[in-house]
């Protein structure tokens, strides 16, 4: 069975923020929440790094952990997935989560919270209600028709992986070889050539 | 030649290690028991009106898909 993950690639990542808007369009995420975003390091500075963020669906997941009326679960699939007609918002999950993942939605007057929202992996969410019902608490259910996360099929550079943690560590891996390493992965040597009053090889050496 | 420890202070000290390290062959207690999961129940993704509980069918389809997104494999280039 396999065990859906994702894996964003820095290297690939452009900053578009195409997986963000896809899922917000998508799964009509309210206002001010956010599943999906994309954090750029070093920002502005040459080697910037941007990575996209959202539910990472551990395997030991610390919402689960932490959740005081236990209404978390993990799917057959390996999707960390939550009922959000017993969820009370207290925001345990929150403080728990290393990456940022439960959102809340406000719900009233004075900032209060609402139930907690986070990346589903496009699989829906628990219980069976109508369709619209479902859609209206989880969002879009892609996986039961044998699609993957949109995110991931909206992004441009395919720097965003989903699916099979196997699989997409395989896809990653092969990737990496064939690009190398240093200076090459973003073509800088070939657009621009080596650096001034040095050799070639004495560039290929500082890689 | 020693000398024998037998001052107040000596005393007072070896009274305060052997205190301070009376707790450090406690044993860690541990009473977290992992919850029972309160919601409604899951349906597996394969139980959809498009793949009618054919597992092989679904995950075959995921596979693929999945695959699909490595694009040194479909433009084959190396």
């Amino acid at each position: 069975m396999a065990r859906m993950k994702f894996i964003c690639d820095a290297n690939r990542c452009i900053e578009c923020n195409g997986c963000v808007t896809a899922c917000k369009n998508a799964n009509e995420v309210p206002w001010g929440v956010n599943r999906r975003r994309v954090v750029t390091l070093n920002d502005g500075v040459p080697g910037e790094r941007s990575i996209s963020v959202a539910c990472m669906h551990c395997s030991d997941a610390p919402c689960m952990a932490v959740c005081p009326v236990d209404c978390f679960v993990r799917s057959d699939d390996g999707v960390v997935l939550h009922d959000k007609d017993q969820c009370i918002g207290c925001g345990y999950c929150l403080y728990a989560c290393p990456f940022g993942a439960p959102q809340f939605p406000q719900a009233g007057a004075f900032g209060a919270r609402g139930k907690m929202d986070k990346c589903t992996f496009c699989q829906g969410g628990p219980g069976k209600g109508s369709d619209e019902e479902q859609y209206s608490k989880y969002g879009q259910n892609r996986i039961a028709e044998g699609k993957l996360p949109l995110c991931a099929e909206m992004c441009s550079t395919k720097a965003l992986l989903a699916g099979d943690g196997e699989v997409i560590a395989n896809i990653f891996r092969e990737r990496v070889t064939v690009r190398g390493k240093g200076s090459e992965v973003i073509g800088w040597a070939t657009a621009y050539g080596p650096a001034k009053g040095v050799a070639p090889a004495a560039t290929e050496g500082k890689k | 030649m020693m000398r024998k420890l037998t001052t107040p202070g000596a005393v007072v000290a070896a009274l305060l290690l052997a205190v301070g390290l009376s707790a450090c062959g406690e044993k860690k207690v541990t009473s977290y028991e992992p919850g029972k999961y309160s919601g409604a129940p899951v349906a597996a993704p394969w139980d959809s009106p498009q793949y009618g509980g054919k597992q092989a069918q679904w995950e075959a389809a995921l596979q693929a898909r999945t695959q699909a997104q490595n694009d040194y494999a479909r433009i084959n280039v190396k």
